[in-house]
């Protein structure tokens, strides 16, 4: 459970996947990739939403990671999806966040990215990494 | 090269791992912003920033940075030691402004973790 606001444990979830992956001996490549994806999704819920969670699927040829969240929703997810685009918060950016890459680098980690959203609901964010074919790049 | 001497070159006092002077690192980058860092830093690199708070220590922790050098005399809260002695990250501090910090290490030999953007 990732809960807004909350900066001091954001993390944590990212954290958690890396040693799960570890412990079932997933290739480093495909441990990296799920830690920056879960990372950057994990400070997007504090930052903008309420609370949500990050739910890691681990199948035969994948492995799937899932955002979802309850909040006030990205009202325009072409513009949210732009390098640079960024409506963080003065606090947040002090934190080092905000350059408006975060969903950007999710997508560039997975091989399959899919995002949606309802303003006011919250945000459902999907991204799978393969587990063949994913040698280092 | 090792830390050890990372720490001579630039003066640096070691908040975290006094232990782990034996860390060798080749490559580094520089970052004030964090998802510019996750977008192209490579594992075992340096992580040289101006960050404090414990968020550039769970980054380098997500990351599998080797170590953080903080530099332009900053210093990390009492919480972000404690959160880089829990996650076993080295932290060196240094008054050197960054460019200075960057243009030292690269005349002995390190490199960025990547040239160019695109280029991996
Ligand atoms: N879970 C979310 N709920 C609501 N809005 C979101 C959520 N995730 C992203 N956004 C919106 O999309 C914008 C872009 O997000 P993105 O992660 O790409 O960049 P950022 O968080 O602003 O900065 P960075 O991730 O580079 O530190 C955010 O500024 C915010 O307006
Ligand atoms: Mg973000």
């Amino acid at each position: 459970m990732v809960i807004g606001d909350d900066f001091d444990h954001a993390g944590e979830a990212s954290r958690n996947i890396k040693t799960i992956l570890k412990q079932i001996n997933l290739p480093n490549d495909v441990i990296r990739k799920a830690a920056l994806i879960s990372y950057e999704s994990e400070i997007n819920i504090v930052s903008y939403a309420r609370k949500g969670i990050i739910r890691l699927t681990i199948l035969p040829d994948h492995i799937l990671i899932e955002a979802v969240d309850e909040g006030q929703g990205i009202p325009d997810l072409e513009l949210a999806m732009q390098p640079g685009w960024s409506t963080a918060s003065q606090k947040v950016r002090e934190m080092g966040f905000g350059a408006g890459m975060g969903l950007c680098n999710i997508k560039s980690f997975s091989d399959i990215f899919h995002i949606s959203s309802e303003v006011d609901k919250g945000t459902h964010l999907k991204a799978s990494i393969k587990l063949k074919g994913n040698t280092d790049d | 090269m090792y830390l050890r001497e990372i720490k001579e070159i630039l003066d640096a006092e070691v908040i975290v791992g006094q232990d782990r002077l034996d860390v060798d690192v080749t490559c580094a980058g520089v970052a004030d912003l964090i998802s510019d860092v996750l977008a192209y830093v490579t594992p075992g690199c340096l992580l040289i920033t101006g960050l404090t708070n414990p968020q550039v220590v769970r980054t380098a922790d997500v990351l599998d940075i080797s170590a953080i050098i903080l530099g332009r005399g900053k210093k990390f809260s009492s919480e972000t030691v404690r959160l880089a002695e829990e996650l076993n990250i080295p932290v060196l501090a240094t008054d050197y402004i960054l460019f200075e910090i960057v243009g030292r290490l690269y005349a002995k030999g390190i490199r960025g973790c990547i040239e160019k953007v695109g280029s991996k």
